[in-house]
């Protein structure tokens, strides 16, 4: 054997291996192996820390079905026409090209927990030493009674970025004058706790100036929701008489849709809509279902400090489709877990020092034109869940040079979450 | 297209001329040191003074934007020293009212002095340290991290720059690696005293930002210096 270089380097890393302790290194073939699914804030964080900070010690293969991802976050900006479509674009080729992370766009459809294997769509077979599962969200069949996907179309749900929510704000922007927007709010817990109210804001916001007689009713089942206050008060400081929120208390868990119709039945009372946007209660990502890692709420329980599955300890689950305790499901939250699990795989699989877990998550929200608000918390990891230690939010009155500031700043983040994914 | 954006420069400045030539006269240097203080926690100016967060002041009239040796600019800041900018009353009046009208990527996270006074007054303030430098007047130099006080021992702490590379991956959610600020300040090559004390005045809820304050609160001051150890080299 030539001593050369890459020799070099691998033989050293072999005796560091074989002293310390908890090593997985995959036998016969070289290099541990993870393979990531999902190319969002977890999986594209993950992705690239790992072959970040491993330093090309770990083999690192991402699944992603789409070549541009479309944030979810700042979504609700193009539709209120504050960013444009392609603005909230991103592609994977610095983390093929800049991190030697293989990136694959093909659907992952099974995975074989023995054999530790991923299956894709395409036909291939992707070995691996750790799974990482960050598949993001799914509809739960049945919850909004007279909906379920052949009708996306006709009442799009609009909560996986891209095309769906193309389609709704072309609805909104074909609305007829004085015509009503429906939105029916998802029940606990979702993905982005504040986004449907957001989501109503940026709705307003374009009706405001171009179709002011038009109404917005939020079909909402539960009592209270994410800075709840925050946005009331801003709905009725500039969109005042615009939006009508039906909680619970007035039958907004009691409701059906009938998509051919366009008509929304709320407590057995029918109301004729001209958009509407159905968010149905959620459970993991489908991959993570097959994977036989959720419970039977739907969602895939995971250890604090690692984010492995307590099913098995060699998949680890991150962001929405993952139940850990007190993290909403955000992209801020999936990004920092991934950065926890990234540490803890490197750390099982090259022996590197793992330190202790910390998260913390921020979630901005944008009423209207430089008003922005925010709520956010530090978080630790306990045996039992993730557990929250500190927060803050927004108040209500603030003067509106903060609420242009906090805006900003959410302008900021995005930028800074976004190269934190992608490189 | 380096022509057009001297034209656009020029009538930019132009705009701005007749204000800035106005409030000239009246300006007050002693007031102007009051002003200075929004700009102390970066900038130092006086003798002995050095780069800090932001580059040293003095001799800046009729300096070339950008052109500090050894300081870390923005991309705009360099490309606009390049294509000709040289700070004199009415550039820096511009420049201080809202830095990002005239330099669109400062690393400079300052919201601006919208009253023509205060620029006068801190532009009459920086002046005495400009126009005869062998007569800079007996003051002392800005002292350092001015807008909090940390004890002696936190900032003799020598941080781990591994350790905070580490604990880095919290901080650059939000703030961008690459020093790009795009409405949530840079942190890189921060001196890595004012680093560390900065985090200690939001750590002491003495800054107000609530997102610092959580974050810096559950740092130690080892993590801190460990931070501070690791953006200050960050990139070079």
């Amino acid at each position: 054997m030539k001593l050369n270089r890459r020799n070099f380097i691998g033989s050293a890393a072999a005796v560091s291996a074989t002293l310390s302790a908890p090593m997985v290194m995959g036998g016969s073939h070289g290099r541990p192996r993870v393979v990531v699914i999902g190319g969002g804030a977890g999986g594209a964080t993950a992705a690239r820390y790992l072959a970040k900070d491993g330093k090309g010690m770990i083999d690192v293969t991402l699944v992603e079905p789409t070549r541009t991802y479309y944030t979810c976050f700042f979504s609700n900006l193009y539709i209120g026409g504050f960013r444009e479509f392609s603005s909230i674009g991103h592609t994977y080729g610095k983390l093929a090209a800049d991190y030697g992370i293989n990136v694959i766009h093909d659907w992952a459809i099974g995975v074989d927990r023995d054999a530790k294997t991923v299956t894709l769509a395409g036909g291939g077979t992707l070995p691996y030493d750790r799974l990482v599962l960050s598949p993001g969200i799914d509809f739960k069949e049945g919850a909004v009674p007279g909906w379920d996907v052949t009708a996306q179309q006709k009442m799009p749900h609009a909560y996986k970025a891209g095309s769906q929510t193309q389609l709704l704000k072309s609805q909104l922007e074909a609305m007829p004058q004085g015509g009503t927007f429906c939105m029916v709010a998802p029940p606990n817990p979702f993905r982005c706790p504040p986004g449907p109210y957001e989501r109503v804001s940026m709705v307003a916001h374009h009706l405001k100036a171009n179709n002011p007689t038009a109404k917005i009713l939020i079909v909402d089942p539960k009592p209270k929701f994410s800075k709840q206050a925050l946005f009331q008060e801003g709905w009725s400081n500039h969109y005042d008489g615009m939006i009508e929120w039906i909680g619970p208390d007035f039958g907004g868990d009691k409701v059906e849709v009938r998509p051919d119709m366009m008509e929304v039945v709320i407590d057995g009372e029918v109301t004729k809509v001209d958009v509407c946007n159905v968010i149905p209660a959620m459970k993991a990502g489908k991959i993570a279902e097959i994977a036989g890692v959720t419970n039977e709420a739907g969602w895939a329980p995971v250890h604090a400090a690692t984010m492995a599955s307590k099913v098995d300890q060699n998949i680890h689950v991150l962001g929405d489709a993952s139940h850990q305790g007190d993290m909403p499901k955000s992209g801020f939250a999936a990004n920092s877990q991934a950065k926890v699990a990234a540490m803890a795989i490197r750390g099982a699989l090259t022996g590197s020092k793992v330190f202790p877990a910390k998260f913390t998550n921020t979630c901005w929200s944008l009423i209207e034109t430089n008003d922005g608000i925010k709520v956010g918390a530090s978080y630790e990891a306990t045996d039992e869940k993730i557990a929250k230690t500190d927060g803050f939010i927004s108040k209500t009155g603030e003067d509106a040079a903060l609420r242009k500031v906090t805006f900003e700043e959410s302008v900021g983040w995005y930028d800074g979450i976004t190269s934190d994914m992608f490189g | 297209m380096i022509e057009l954006r001297h034209v656009l420069l020029s009538v930019i400045v132009a705009c701005f001329a007749q204000s800035a030539a106005a409030n000239h006269a009246d300006a007050d240097a002693k007031r102007g040191e009051r002003v200075f203080k929004k700009c102390r926690s970066c900038h130092k100016v006086g003798e002995g003074a050095t780069n800090r967060v932001g580059p040293q002041l003095n001799l800046l009239f009729q300096r070339v934007a950008g052109s500090i040796e050894g300081f870390k600019y923005s991309e705009s800041m360099l490309r606009a020293g390049a294509d000709g900018l040289v700070w004199d009353h009415n550039t820096l009046d511009t420049y201080l009212e809202n830095p990002k009208s005239l330099i669109s990527k400062t690393r400079m996270n300052f919201r601006g002095l919208k009253d023509a006074g205060d620029r006068a007054n801190v532009m009459a303030y920086l002046r005495q340290f400009s126009d005869n430098p062998a007569n800079i007047p007996e003051a002392s130099p800005t002292t350092v991290g001015t807008d909090h006080e940390v004890d002696p021992a936190i900032l003799a702490l020598q941080g781990d720059p591994e350790y905070g590379e580490y604990l880095s991956s919290e901080c650059v959610s939000c703030h961008q690696i690459d020093g790009a600020d795009s409405g949530i300040p840079s942190i890189t090559n921060w001196p890595a005293e004012d680093f560390v004390i900065a985090m200690h005045a939001y750590k002491d809820k003495k800054r107000v930002h609530p997102v610092m304050q959580m974050m810096a609160g559950r740092l130690s001051a080892e993590e801190i210096a460990g931070l501070a150890a690791y953006f200050e080299k960050v990139g070079q």
